[in-house]
């Protein structure tokens, strides 16, 4: 039986048993739900958990650890030759009797014998079936297939069986504990609670997903790159090969993709911080409460569009615009018109970068401001001083730690943004200082890295995992050191 | 008093003010001021000009130039030898464009041995009338033989021109449509026979590499899929997580540990969500790659934090008396939470959650690592299937370089930020209508 067809049974199975628990529940009582410790429902619910829970969790392990045993006995069953052999054309041998395996299940018995003598006359009738092979299939792989589809179907059937039973007894077992005093409700509640601590640790286990991920592909590009290498590297060519050739293995320096990161990010703070400084202070110490509530708003409109329409606004209006604007401009000083302004340069993106960010810079740190004391002003304008000077004077100095802590969060989120740099920075990795010209960044070359037609295990491909793991421990680091402000901030007024 | 008996003129006159510099510092203050409105209208003026730019260059996307004619669907062509009732190829590969090509040529009078107007008539009909025709045919085979009237894709480079998106002062060797052609075109267009029409196409179809014929109809479809998967994964998940933090957790370390986590989870740049899913999900579980399951997956993981945040923002706004007065009555934890505080919090978890399902719908770099990028022109049935999503659609189709793209780019955009709109809009009518304040 399929998966979903077994899951669709237990289902069934734990609906009849809620209705079966809580009528034999009601039954005992003498219709008075009042004699019964827990409401009836909790006696239904009950039975259903003891049924399905112990028979999810046998399935669940089933599906998960019968593969390995199944695919470990068919390679032990290979012949010796084959055995002796690399570990990576052992796995493309198992990858073809898998692939054969599939393939004889479509085929009708008279097909199978007609065959089932002639290795090559299988390839082409799985391939008229839609089932295509890499190779000719040799004899050996005709009987693995042929095993691994007899222990896959005995395999699914002592599961289907097992299942079926231990939701079966499970289901009688609690069904007989059922009793006045039985507490059912304590029972059901303990599974309740178990099941959301089993939620709340999934934040754990992405962390955990995502280190463990990393560090292991990371690793593997570690073993063919030094790691000093890729740190300190100043140069980043990966040269890219294609599948199977022994091309050399290319230059993979972080240096210049760091600095094209920085450095757009910086442009990026440059626009973003004092524009979005101003209007919070503007918001949250001029305007009036009708303008405050138009404006804010509206502001924060720009954090919910996606980071793909900024891309696009960069590649087709900004950069553009830059592009013609210093052509004019150098046209008017030097009498030749060439732009200075690349279409693509670290100012369009840092600068549209800049403008995605302003909401960032400027919602947080309107909560801050808005959070220091109102004592702390009157003292200052009672004591003569202007508006602007209360806020330069005192507000800001009180806010600064808070702010600080916004500003590095939005740095945070500069340096991971992706889709505006990948569609307006450029791809070119250069170490240079003019803003007028393309730079790369780190996400750039994650994305490009990834999105080409490479076999995963060329360094070319893994150096993304490096690369992302740099960008999560950067990004991590700004976040903790911007939490740790912040909190700290905070028990100042409390 | 010495300066006054000194100078007995200063007796009347008013000493002179000490200067203070109130001049001056009135002057900053007025200028502190205009810092801070130009600033806001700096933020307000790029969203003006962002959203204009999207809307003055997508809005023509929603509209297609069609040509009218008649078309003959004539045997001759399509099956010369009357085998399609023995092979049903016949009609699938016959030569449709020459069909259509024929009928307009027939419309603007060019001779049929005239070869160099023949073909500058093929570049005006799009290559995606032989699907159209094709499909017409399959149908309803009993129409080969008759003449229909039939609303024929013109060609990207005719519908830009139509729109007026083609400079016509440039000289026509720089341009993509000839006088000839434009001269055509205005003819059909005054006999009524070319105009623009509503593109339903743009909804419904899905990629292709020329512009008239491509739609988001696959990326929708992918996105919807993606959306659904979020739903019935992170808002039970998030609302469960959130409930044990905020209600049950004993502080402790652990506790610690994940609220540290979760806070710090919000804040990971989402491509890194796109390196675990294509590292856990698609190399170690092996997933299909290009597969909205996938897609829905990591997206999951990636607004989790969001929807974790807002539920116990939600969770911590309902007043303590509720679950003291549930808790008085003789419920247990559990059913005070679930029957007695869960209700109430639902306008906030929702609101939360329509705003975190809103970021993944436009969120885009985690998807282009799972292989989302790849050319899907037919419709996905299942989550397993190949599929793309709205902005990765959008992505696409920007790094398109012929012109027609940037107007559809901008057309899927407007789209996107249809969607947007109104869950966010959702989300704040549903605040409004339920929020209650204790």
């Amino acid at each position: 039986m399929s998966t979903p067809l077994i899951l669709l049974i237990l289902a069934i199975i734990a609906v009849v048993c809620y209705v079966v628990g809580t009528r034999h529940a009601l039954a005992i009582a003498g219709g008075l739900s009042s004699k019964l410790h827990s409401r009836p429902g909790y006696y239904g619910a009950f039975v259903a958990i003891c049924a399905v829970l112990p028979a999810a969790v046998v399935l669940a392990a089933w599906l998960i650890a019968s593969p390995f045993y199944i695919n470990s006995t068919v390679r032990g069953g290979f012949p010796e030759d084959v055995k002796a052999r690399s570990v990576a054309e052992q796995g493309l041998a198992f990858g073809m009797v898998s692939s054969l395996a599939r393939g004889m299940d479509v085929l009708t018995l008279e097909e199978i014998d007609r065959v089932g003598s002639n290795p090559a006359e299988l390839r082409n009738t799985l391939g008229t079936k839609g089932v295509a092979l890499a190779g000719d299939p040799e004899p050996y792989m005709v009987a693995s297939a042929g095993d691994l589809n007899a222990m896959n179907k005995i395999s699914n059937r002592v599961m289907t069986a097992v299942v079926l039973i231990v939701a079966l007894i499970g289901a009688g077992l609690s069904y007989n504990r059922i009793s006045h005093r039985f507490r059912a409700r304590n029972r059901v509640e303990r599974v309740i609670l178990g099941a959301l601590v089993v939620a709340s640790s999934i934040a754990i286990i992405t962390t955990v997903g995502i280190v463990m991920s990393m560090l292991t592909e990371a690793g593997h590009f570690f073993g063919r790159v030094p790691a000093w290498e890729f740190f300190f590297g100043t140069v980043w060519d990966p040269r890219f090969a294609a599948a199977g050739t022994t091309a050399s293995e290319g230059q993979f320096g972080l240096i210049p993709l760091l600095l094209g990161t920085l450095y757009i990010g910086l442009v990026a703070m440059l626009v973003a911080v004092p524009v979005g400084l101003f209007s919070a202070i503007y918001m949250s110490e001029y305007a009036s409460p009708r303008l405050r509530s138009v404006a804010k708003p509206l502001l924060e409109v720009l954090a919910g569009i996606p980071t793909i329409v900024y891309g696009f606004f960069a590649l087709t209006t900004v950069g553009p615009f830059l592009r013609d604007l210093s052509a004019d401009i150098n046209g008017i000083v030097t009498g030749n018109a060439m732009n200075f302004i690349q279409a693509q340069s670290v100012l369009t993106a840092g600068f549209v970068m800049g403008i995605m960010l302003i909401p960032y810079v400027s919602s947080l740190s309107d909560d801050i401001i808005t959070a220091v004391p109102r004592a702390l002003r009157d003292g200052s304008l009672g004591l003569g001083a202007t508006k602007s000077e209360t806020i330069k004077k005192v507000v800001m100095p009180a806010a600064l730690p808070g702010v600080v802590g916004a500003l590095l969060m939005t740095a945070s989120r500069a340096i991971g943004e992706t889709m505006i740099v990948v569609l307006a920075a450029g791809v070119a990795a250069r170490m240079q200082l003019n803003p007028f010209e393309p730079m790369t960044t780190v996400t750039v070359k994650i994305v490009s890295q990834l999105t080409g037609d490479l076999e995963f295990t060329s360094p070319q491909t893994l150096v993304a995992f490096a690369l992302g793991i740099t960008l999560f421990v950067i990004t991590l680091c700004l976040n903790i050191y911007a939490l740790f402000i912040v909190r700290k901030y905070r028990e100042q007024y409390e | 008093m010495t300066d006054v008996v000194s100078s007995p003129a200063g007796v009347l006159a008013k000493p002179a003010r000490r200067d203070i510099g109130i001049k001056r510092r009135y002057a900053a203050e007025r200028r502190f001021r205009a810092y801070g409105i130009a600033a806001l209208s700096f933020g307000l003026l790029f969203l003006a000009l962002l959203l204009w730019s999207v809307v003055s260059k997508g809005y023509t996307a929603f509209q297609q130039t069609m040509i009218t004619v008649p078309v003959e669907f004539s045997e001759q062509i399509i099956d010369k030898d009357n085998e399609r009732a023995t092979d049903p190829q016949k009609l699938l590969t016959a030569n449709y464009p020459l069909i259509a090509r024929n009928a307009v040529a027939k419309a603007l009078g060019v001779a049929e041995g005239d070869r160099a107007g023949l073909r500058a008539v093929n570049q005006m009909i799009s290559d995606a009338v032989r699907g159209q025709l094709r499909d017409m045919v399959v149908a309803n085979p009993q129409i080969v033989g008759t003449t229909q009237t039939v609303s024929l894709l013109a060609a990207g480079d005719v519908d830009s021109a139509f729109k007026g998106q083609i400079d016509l002062t440039v000289t026509e060797n720089n341009r993509k449509v000839s006088d000839q052609q434009v001269g055509w075109m205005n003819q059909l267009a005054e006999a009524g026979a070319l105009g623009k029409h509503f593109n339903t196409g743009i909804f419904v179809n899905g990629n292709s590499s020329r512009p008239e014929a491509a739609g988001v109809g696959v990326a929708l479809i992918g996105s919807f899929y993606m959306m659904l998967i979020v739903l019935v994964l992170a808002l039970p998940i998030g609302v469960a997580a959130s409930i044990y933090l905020e209600e049950f957790a004993p502080k402790n370390k652990f506790t610690d540990l994940i609220e540290v986590n979760i806070n710090n989870l919000a804040a990971v740049p989402s491509i890194v969500y796109g390196l675990l899913g294509l590292a856990v999900f698609i190399n170690f579980m092996g997933l299909p790659r290009s597969a909205s399951l996938v897609g829905g997956l990591v997206l999951t993981l990636m607004t989790l934090p969001t929807i974790i945040i807002a539920t116990r923002a939600a969770l911590k706004a309902v007043p303590p008396s509720i679950r003291a007065a549930a808790l008085g009555l003789g419920a247990s934890k559990m059913q005070t939470i679930f029957h007695h505080v869960l209700p109430l919090a639902m306008p906030g978890i929702l609101t939360g959650t329509i705003i975190g399902l809103a970021h993944a719908l436009g969120e885009t770099a985690p998807l282009l690592l799972i292989g989302m990028v790849a050319f899907v022109a037919n419709y996905p049935t299942t989550p397993m299937d190949p599929s793309t999503a709205l902005p990765v659609q959008i992505y696409m189709w920007a790094n398109e370089a012929e012109r027609a793209f940037v107007e559809r780019t901008s057309g899927a955009i407007i789209i996107l930020l249809l969607f947007l709109i109104v869950m966010n809009v959702g989300a704040i009518l549903l605040r409004r209508r339920f929020e209650r304040r204790w």
